[in-house]
């Protein structure tokens, strides 16, 4: 097994981690506004296949990445209005919007290239590999980060950023204010729908990015359906990390691992049915595990009657 | 000229008119009480005083100019301030962060700590509001939360501050304290406005008060000038019993008793410990303490909702320690139980349903394993007119009635069960005055028919007005027994803050 913690383990577990890690940052994103967003997978894939269209139109990276932002924006308006100011339930919103995106995609991709299944073009520009060559002789990090794409060195920053952008700044205060208690930030004077608009949005840029690195990262290529759960288990890192950054990235880290093991371990002889299971066995044990420890700590909170003012009034009189 | 007026206010919702021409005026400096039974329309004036609700007609002025406040922003720069019923804080946030939250203190992009906690800080002392701006909110005690709240108000310059039911909560020397806190602000010229409906709170600490009544103005009275009678006068419109009436208990045999009940909690300290208790046929026994001195958890082990980690349950001197709720019901146990909205009822089923909720398994309302909708409709029209509960029909749902009218479909259920024990949770809780007397009615009724009645209410004068017994409560033991003669707000008061009755 020692043949297994080589080189070619680190690179391939941070690719696999980056697009994940993008999401979840949107996710969290999300999250800490108390829109909870399902709708990471359909978002990514929505990004990847404009980063494709994109990049086949410009003929550059830039043009498919921008693209690629630009399209899971677009896209994010739904769950940004639909889950705002049409109080639809974003669970509700999520679910539609995956199954939206898988289709839309796979009928666009017919309709712009005339091709079903998975479409590439040599005119498409990729991201590419970037070397760092003082990086590259180190052992592990130099195997993790040494080439990489662009994006792949984004999402570790953005990660940092959104950390201290969440926990540092005003906007990060008022943020995790209206998550928690969005009648609390209404009386202070906070614009609550805004916020959330605002941040679905942002957030569904992260996502464009994320489908970006699938589409653009290692090979140029857009296939139905290609974000293959990563988006899911970028919901899993949201929950796992409850809403922190950081403690989602962990969790990120922890999948893309299990999902480049998979891939040594085929090499290993391992049959690839078994060894695809690992990135999911992976989530659903660190699910069991940190739920049974949630369990334990969580008491229910003592509520005091809540009701908004116009309710109390409403409701008392409403028989009288 | 006045700080502030609201002048012919009118506010609809729907076809309700909560609002229908307030008129308030209040100087500089003053505390002044806003008094009236629940829906007369004091949380829709506040809320449009602080701009969270926009008026339909009639106008605000403030130093007499007229302003329009469309929203809590506009409503702070003209210096209002509110400290709503149920506090608008962020439990996982710390205290400063509450604080400073929406106007905080910048160094270059970030949020300047350390300004933030050296401002709050600052302001907590300079107004003696003892609170530390580094606890997280969600660990406070509802008094120093409250104490969160005012100082949100203060940071932000309030020159307004309004109060909304802000005593509901407190203990007796948290209550004080407040008091102590308002009469500096007053002093200091701020303007004070108090929504209670508490007739020794608006006397002890008021100069003038509005009534308001089914959204009207119906009186301002100059608070030294007046006496309790007068407000309550105003307040429903007619002559009330401010004292319970009641004889001396004719206390029976032992109905319901408790031997060295324990309920063990997450902390190493039981939440309920070694607590014995005896409730006779024919008395009421009171349990005071600040809410979550282990009383929610006493009941449940009591009723059957929660497995006691020690000690034995009797009900009319049968062991029912192991037994499940039904079984306990049958041994002669009724239960209003603390939230009538969660546990209390099914707020999306009819009222007919609610009423036979536990007497469905047997005749008359069952026949055959089959419910008998007929019978459950007539028991429910029986109850609704003896308990004059305002429902359309017995078959509406019971989520549309006021608070005052679910509680009644609760008590009407209970009491229709002949149990020799009644188990009683904040039987009143945000009810007005003219529902709680009928409740309080009932239960020394039901007393002096020979039920065991076991009260427990984090209203003190509630407790001291109904109880024959008094037991105090606090972080899970029993402190005292009192007999009703020994209970006054003071003794009980005390031990309510944990002082036990030798020290005190």
């Amino acid at each position: 097994m020692s043949g297994i913690f080589t080189p070619f383990l680190f690179q391939s577990a941070v690719q696999a981690i980056s697009p994940i890690l993008l999401a979840s940052l949107a996710g969290v994103l999300c999250g800490r506004v108390g829109v909870f967003n399902l709708a990471l997978e359909g978002q990514m894939l929505v990004g990847a296949f404009a980063a494709i269209v994109g990049g086949y139109f410009s003929h550059s990276a830039l043009g498919g990445v921008a693209a690629a932002m630009a399209g899971a924006v677009a896209f994010s308006l739904v769950l940004a209005y639909g889950a705002t100011v049409f109080r639809g339930d974003p669970v509700v919103i999520g679910i539609g919007m995956n199954l939206l995106a898988s289709g839309l995609t796979a009928y666009l991709l017919r309709v712009i290239f005339g091709v079903s299944g998975t479409f590439s073009d040599p005119g498409i520009v990729g991201l590419g590999r970037i070397a760092i060559p003082p990086l590259i002789g180190m052992p592990i990090l130099g195997w993790a980060f040494g080439r990489q794409s662009v994006l792949t060195w984004a999402a570790f920053a953005l990660t940092a950023v959104v950390s201290v952008v969440l926990f540092k700044t005003p906007v990060g205060l008022r943020l995790r204010g209206v998550g928690e208690q969005a009648d609390a930030a209404e009386t202070l004077g906070i614009d609550v729908a805004r916020y959330r608009v605002g941040t679905v949005l942002v957030a569904g840029a992260l996502t464009g990015l994320a489908g970006a690195q699938l589409a653009l990262g290692a090979v140029s290529v857009f296939a139905e359906d290609m974000s293959a759960g990563r988006g899911w288990i970028a919901v899993v890192a949201v929950m796992l990390g409850r809403n922190n950054p950081l403690y989602a990235a962990a969790a990120c880290v922890l999948f893309g691992f299990a999902d480049a093991l998979s891939i040594n371990l085929q090499s290993e002889g391992l049959p690839n049915q078994l060894t695809d299971i690992s990135p999911y066995v992976a989530t659903l044990a660190a699910l069991v595990i940190t739920h049974r420890r949630r369990t334990r700590v969580l008491k229910p909170p003592a509520e005091v009657d809540a009701a908004t003012p116009g309710e109390t009034a409403t409701t008392q009189r409403a028989v009288h | 000229m006045p700080e502030i007026e609201a002048v012919g206010i009118v506010k609809r919702y729907g076809g309700l008119v909560a609002n229908d021409g307030v008129d308030l005026s209040v100087d500089r400096g003053e505390i002044h009480g806003v008094m009236g039974e629940n829906g007369a329309g004091k949380t829709t004036l506040m809320s449009i005083l602080f701009g969270l609700q926009t008026p339909d007609a009639g106008e605000i002025r403030i130093h007499g100019a007229p302003v329009r406040f469309h929203s809590p922003i506009d409503a702070m720069a003209a210096g209002m301030g509110m400290v709503h019923q149920s506090f608008k804080l962020f439990a996982s946030l710390e205290v400063w962060e509450n604080i400073v939250y929406g106007a905080e203190p910048r160094r270059g992009p970030f949020i300047d700590r350390r300004a933030a906690r050296a401002q709050v800080a600052e302001l907590a002392g300079r107004h003696r509001l003892a609170v530390d701006p580094d606890a997280t909110v969600g660990e406070l005690s509802v008094g120093v939360r409250q104490r969160v709240e005012i100082l949100k108000a203060l940071y932000r310059d309030a020159r307004v501050l309004i109060l909304d039911e802000p005593t509901a909560v407190l203990t007796p020397p948290e209550r004080d304290a407040l008091f102590g806190v308002l009469r500096r602000l007053a002093a200091e010229g701020r303007t004070v406005l108090l929504v209670t409906h508490k007739l020794h709170e608006a006397a002890a600490i008021t100069d003038r008060v509005t009534v308001l009544r089914d959204g009207r103005t119906v009186a301002v009275l100059r608070t030294a000038e007046t006496s309790a009678r007068d407000i309550i006068r105003a307040m429903i419109g007619r002559n009330v019993n401010l004292i319970v009436e009641k004889g001396p208990a004719q206390a029976g045999a032992p109905s319901l008793a408790a031997v060295d009940l324990t309920v063990a909690g997450a902390a190493a300290k039981p939440v309920v410990d070694r607590v014995s208790l005896t409730v006779r046929a024919g008395e009421i026994v009171g349990i005071a303490g600040v809410a979550g001195n282990g009383q929610s958890e006493l009941v449940e082990a009591l009723v059957g909702l929660r497995p006691p980690d020690g000690g034995r349950v009797e009900i009319c001197g049968i062991d029912v320690t192991a037994a499940d709720v039904e079984t306990r019901r049958a041994a002669g146990l009724a239960y209003v139980p603390e939230d009538r909205a969660a546990v209390g009822s099914a707020l999306t089923a009819s009222a007919a349903d609610n009423l036979a909720m536990g007497f469905q398994r047997a005749a008359p309302l069952a026949r055959g394993g089959l419910i008998n909708p007929v019978a459950i409709a007539e028991r429910a029209r029986a109850l609704i007119r003896r308990y004059a509960i305002r429902i359309s029909s017995e078959r509406a749902a019971v989520g549309k009635l006021s608070g005052g009218n679910l509680q009644k479909v609760v008590v009407a259920r209970e009491l229709s069960h002949d149990a020799p024990v009644l188990i009683a949770e904040q039987p009143t809780r945000g009810l007005d005055i003219g529902a709680t007397e009928t409740i309080h009615a009932r239960l020394i009724a039901e007393r002096d028919n020979g039920r065991a009645v076991l009260l427990v209410s984090a209203e003190l004068a509630e407790i001291l007005a109904l109880s024959d017994r008094v037991l105090v409560m606090f972080e899970g033991r029993v402190l005292a027994d009192l007999a009703q003669a020994e209970a006054d707000e003071d003794s009980v008061g005390l031990l309510m803050a944990g002082r036990t009755w030798e020290s005190a």
